[in-house]
């Protein structure tokens, strides 16, 4: 299983690497979501650092969408699903896989989005050690469910419009705990923001377990 | 020794529509079969069905000592499948596709750079992103690695189409060096003048069924194929 998923996401960094689409597209998206939430809030100071936080976990989580449509997109033409299906490779390697690459490409569009934050709304994290933990956690989960449900979706004509209204209302909870936790670590204040940690734990490893169980039933469904 | 591919009224659906309609068909090893028949006559849900892809439903359906019927995915990593769209990502070049296709069996790297070789896949070719290949270049990278997997029993659905003359010849030479190393070969073709040859038997489906087979003599069995039932004026 280890080593189909070191070769699966192997494989997609690579073709994200050549296409560029990462690069090119969804982190421009994320950079623009993050202004227009800004925009939107206003010019004040008070308020953006109060919702930098949620601005910056909605621009992960609709760029998550994007990431999952990507990831579902190199496995779609005929060839290549049935490829796969052929490679001999276990299901659960191709989900930990697919999931791991998803994972990395996040992280790094949130070292970009948390540079974003710092300039845009003059905000420092006080409690690192809480905001790693927290994107490290949350991006397990958000990769995990995503490809989960890119999974599902896949085979669909429709997966492109379907993916988000399936995916986004599954992603809720990080959305809140991580919110939540990153606005502890960047208050000044000695608050702990540790219980949210407890939503995203166990969030992490109930789509990791049902992504290990359910990948290979998914792939021959769709 | 018990046949490669055993089929007994074997049935599998597309969607609602029976793909195929209770098959009768034995493939020995180290057997080439080759199914002719119109479009729509089942020869591609054939193959799909005997590389574990469509799940044949009733009847009974053994390959490589796999019971389809009881688990359709078991028999994948020994069956190789060149289907009509290739299993390529574009974004890769020919050698890492090929590669990936090796690793994920866990074969020596040295198999995916020998086949890639044998197919003349070498240079410019080797290294250039396959979404920018020709579909006759794509083609025989899909092929290197089927022959770079090596597997037991070989699924071509129209393999030559595509392919440039010489392109074909190697098919030819590929196919008959697979079978002397012991593999089977189950074979579709629009184009008998190319396949028939290759043949030990020909199969011809219709309407999802076996129609029609022929054993023996390649020159008698080249005769014997109805063209009309290929869509085709004349076969040489």
């Amino acid at each position: 299983m280890w080593h189909d998923a070191v070769l699966v996401a192997g494989k997609d960094l690579r073709v994200e690497a050549r296409s560029r689409v990462a690069l090119w597209q969804v982190v421009p998206f994320a950079v623009l979501v993050l202004l227009l939430l800004s925009f939107a809030i206003g010019p004040s100071a008070a308020p953006l650092r109060h919702a930098a936080p949620g601005i910056f976990w909605i621009a992960v989580l609709f760029s998550t969408v994007l990431s999952i449509q990507r990831s579902v997109a190199i496995e779609s033409g005929e060839g290549t699903r049935d490829g796969l299906r052929l490679s001999g490779l276990d299901p659960a390697g191709i989900f930990l896989g697919k999931a791991a690459a998803v994972f990395l490409q996040l992280l790094a569009l949130q070292i970009v989005l948390w540079a974003g934050v710092t300039f845009l709304f003059d905000v420092r994290v006080h409690q690192v050690g809480l905001a790693v933990a927290a994107s490290l956690l949350a991006t397990v989960g958000l990769s995990c469910a995503g490809v989960l449900y890119g999974a599902l979706s896949a085979g669909l004509r429709v997966r492109d419009t379907l993916l988000p209204l399936l995916v986004l209302p599954v992603l809720a909870p990080v959305l809140l705990a991580g919110s939540k936790a990153w606005a502890a670590a960047l208050s000044t204040h000695a608050g702990s923001g540790a219980e949210w940690l407890r939503i995203l734990i166990p969030f992490a490893v109930i789509y990791l377990v049902i992504g290990i169980v359910l990948y290979g039933p998914l792939q021959e469904a769709a | 020794m018990a046949p490669v591919v055993q089929l007994r009224a074997a049935v599998a659906l597309a969607g609602r529509f029976p793909a195929l309609a209770g098959v009768d068909l034995s493939l020995e090893s180290g057997q080439v079969m080759v199914i002719v028949g119109a479009n729509g006559a089942g020869k591609t849900s054939l193959l799909r069905a005997c590389a574990g892809l469509l799940p044949v439903t009733a009847g009974e359906a053994t390959v490589l000592g796999v019971d389809l019927t009881a688990d359709h995915t078991a028999v994948r990593r020994h069956v190789g499948l060149l289907g009509h769209a290739a299993p390529l990502y574009d974004e890769l070049s020919a050698a890492e596709n090929v590669r990936f296709a090796v690793k994920a069996l866990r074969l020596p790297v040295a198999d995916a750079d020998a086949a890639l070789e044998r197919l003349g896949l070498v240079g410019r070719l080797r290294s250039t992103p396959t979404g920018r290949l020709s579909a006759g270049q794509r083609r025989r990278v899909a092929l290197a690695a089927l022959v770079a997997r090596r597997p037991a029993l070989w699924l071509l659905d129209e393999p030559h189409a595509g392919l440039d003359a010489p392109s074909r010849s190697l098919l030819g030479d590929l196919i008959l060096e697979a079978v002397t190393d012991g593999a089977s070969v189950l074979l579709s073709s629009h184009e008998p003048q190319l396949s028939v040859p290759l043949a030990d038997r020909v199969v011809a489906m219709g309407g999802g069924r076996v129609t029609g087979e022929e054993v023996g003599g390649r020159r008698a069995v080249l005769s014997a194929v109805d063209p009309a039932s290929l869509g085709r004026s004349h076969v040489a």
